[in-house]
């Protein structure tokens, strides 16, 4: 089986300016935030980002890499608001593209297979139409319905967060919820999965049942190594929400003196720095 | 101190000494919400209705399904904040998505604004694209209308949430799913709006939101004038059902003995 294991760096070398990519996790749950980091140091941008947002989205907005964000919402799970959303969605400047919940797994559902799109109720009567010119509705074949035809969300790339993984991108999750990850990778062009710990495909079932691999090594182009990597986000069971840190965040992010505090003491460095950083105040 | 309403003499039910703060009625009238649902899913959102969710499970309707609030469906009935005493079932998010699409769920949201015909916003407040105040998001308002019962939670009536039109239509009301057509309508099911000062529906004509009770000492001409809309009436609008001597002791003693209740609903 080939070796995908590789560093933060060499998964953003593989990305570049205008793409689009899919985070996985859901609001502040099991995010990629060392990916993420690692995005932030770097000198991509003008992207377009489709996720059940949290922390992930804030950091890339307030770093101005994003110029399109596609969601169905953004929150810090304890804090309703994500703090960098709300200002970014009130100043204006980044394209805004927000769909029901379901509607983002659907068009998802539809890259994953290869469709053009996916019949849907969701979003039929909503603003969602409204301020979303494009969309269009489609009349079933076998019937009557008027159904909203959710596009496909094709991504250039994934990035998702998982507890274990083996060198070829087999990963698997162990908390209560996969959310959405799987299907962020089938839906993208190349997927990159960052993992608590990297053991040996023989070792993966002693962390739980075979339905526990959820992403499987032909979704998968690389594997990174990142333990504590969705910190400060959750991934149960190897750790909860660093909730003191994330109302740091929070508070900092409402604040442009703090903010540039916060940045300079945890974004500045590498990701080594940043988990001795956050380690020392634990 | 909690101030509270004196119930009097209440169906037989409730003994004189028993006195139910609005808080209470409150979370009995969103209960009701829920009654004769059967066996599907109570999806409350925030305090109050996940209160009125178990005490639903836990009076008129047994067979109600209800999330732990993470990833699991769970048994019995729990104090909010507390972890349940058993799991019967797995509800991660994509689960949640076909429980909601195949119509076996009742929602309980809480919206920032709610229009007379039941088109309710939790995006944004001014223009979508440009707004003066940012708000979560569409989150499943717009699956949740269009595919299952949905009722709303409102924590204070005012004009500012009563509103003419909503700035953003997340969950949809009956004159936007009139003018989408026969499928934005075939499942929309608003059923039960309940406030601080009053229970409505949306029996009033063409679906416009009607009111149905006040609570106690509430009259009807307060919740006119915090309604930014014309409010159709009930033939008799009532008073809201004060909670019986059983369910303000499963609210006091078993679902929220520490009493966040009452710093999320105070007397006017």
């Amino acid at each position: 089986m080939a070796d995908k294991l590789m560093i933060e760096a060499d998964v953003v070398s593989r990305l570049s300016s205008g793409m689009t990519i899919g985070i996985g996790g859901w609001g502040s749950r099991r995010k990629p935030m060392s990916l993420v980091r690692a995005l932030l140091r770097s000198d991509v941008t003008d992207l377009t980002v489709v996720s059940y947002g949290g922390p992930d989205i804030g950091l890339l907005l307030a770093a101005g890499k994003i110029s399109h964000l596609v969601y169905g919402f953004v929150s810090l799970d304890s804090i309703p608001l994500e703090p960098h959303f709300r200002a970014a969605r009130e100043r204006g400047g980044v394209r805004f593209t927000e769909y029901d919940e379901g509607m983002l797994q659907w068009g998802l559902r539809a890259a994953a297979n290869r469709l053009p799109f996916l019949p849907i109720r969701a979003g039929l009567a909503s603003d969602v139409l409204r301020s979303n010119p494009d969309l269009r509705t489609v009349r079933s074949p076998y019937g009557e319905e008027e159904l909203l035809a959710m596009p496909a969300l094709r991504l250039d790339a994934a990035l998702v967060h998982m507890n274990r993984a083996d060198a070829a991108g087999n990963a698997q999750y162990l908390g209560i919820d996969p959310y959405f990850d799987d299907l962020f990778c089938q839906a993208a062009d190349r997927a990159y999965v960052s993992a608590e710990r990297i053991v040996p495909t023989g070792e993966l079932l002693a962390g739980g049942p075979p339905q526990s691999l959820l992403i499987q090594r032909w979704h998968t182009h690389g594997v990174v190594h990142a333990p504590n990597g969705a910190h400060f986000t959750s991934c149960e069971p190897d750790y909860g929400r660093d909730e003191p840190f994330q109302r740091e965040y929070a508070e900092a992010a409402a604040n442009p003196q703090a903010w540039e505090a916060f940045v300079s003491r945890y974004l500045s460095s590498d990701e080594k720095q940043y988990q001795e950083t956050v380690g020392a105040t634990a | 101190m909690t101030e509270v309403i004196e119930t009097g003499a209440n169906n037989g039910a409730a003994s004189p000494a028993e006195a139910a703060t609005l808080a209470e009625i409150c979370a009995v009238a969103c209960a009701r919400a829920w009654e004769g649902d059967g066996e599907i899913l109570a999806s409350p959102i925030t305090l109050i209705p996940s209160i009125a969710a178990r005490l639903a499970r836990a009076t008129t309707d047994p067979d109600l399904l209800l999330s732990d609030g993470e990833a699991s469906l769970a048994g019995g009935v729990w104090a909010v904040g507390d972890d349940p005493p058993e799991i019967e079932g797995w509800l991660p998010y994509r689960a949640v998505f076909d429980v909601c699409w195949a119509g076996k769920r009742h929602v309980m949201m809480g919206p920032v604004q709610l229009d007379r015909f039941g088109n309710a916003n939790i995006s944004a407040i001014g223009d979508f694209d440009r707004p003066e105040r940012a708000l979560l998001g569409m989150r499943g308002a717009p699956g949740n209308t269009v595919n299952h019962p949905t009722s709303y939670w409102v924590r204070k009536h005012r004009p500012r949430v009563f509103v003419d039109k909503v700035d953003v239509v997340c969950g949809i009301g009956y004159d936007r799913a009139a003018a989408a057509g026969p499928t934005a309508q075939e499942f929309l099911d608003l059923r039960r709006v309940v406030s601080d000062l009053a229970v409505l529906d949306f029996g009033g004509p063409d679906g416009a939101m009607r009111l149905v009770s006040t609570h106690p000492g509430v009259t009807v001409d307060e919740v006119v004038e915090a309604t930014g809309f014309e409010l159709a009436m009930a033939d008799e609008v009532v008073t809201t059902p004060l909670p019986t001597a059983e369910e303000l002791r499963l609210i006091r003693e078993v679902i929220d003995p520490k009493g966040l209740r009452e710093r999320e609903v105070k007397p006017r």
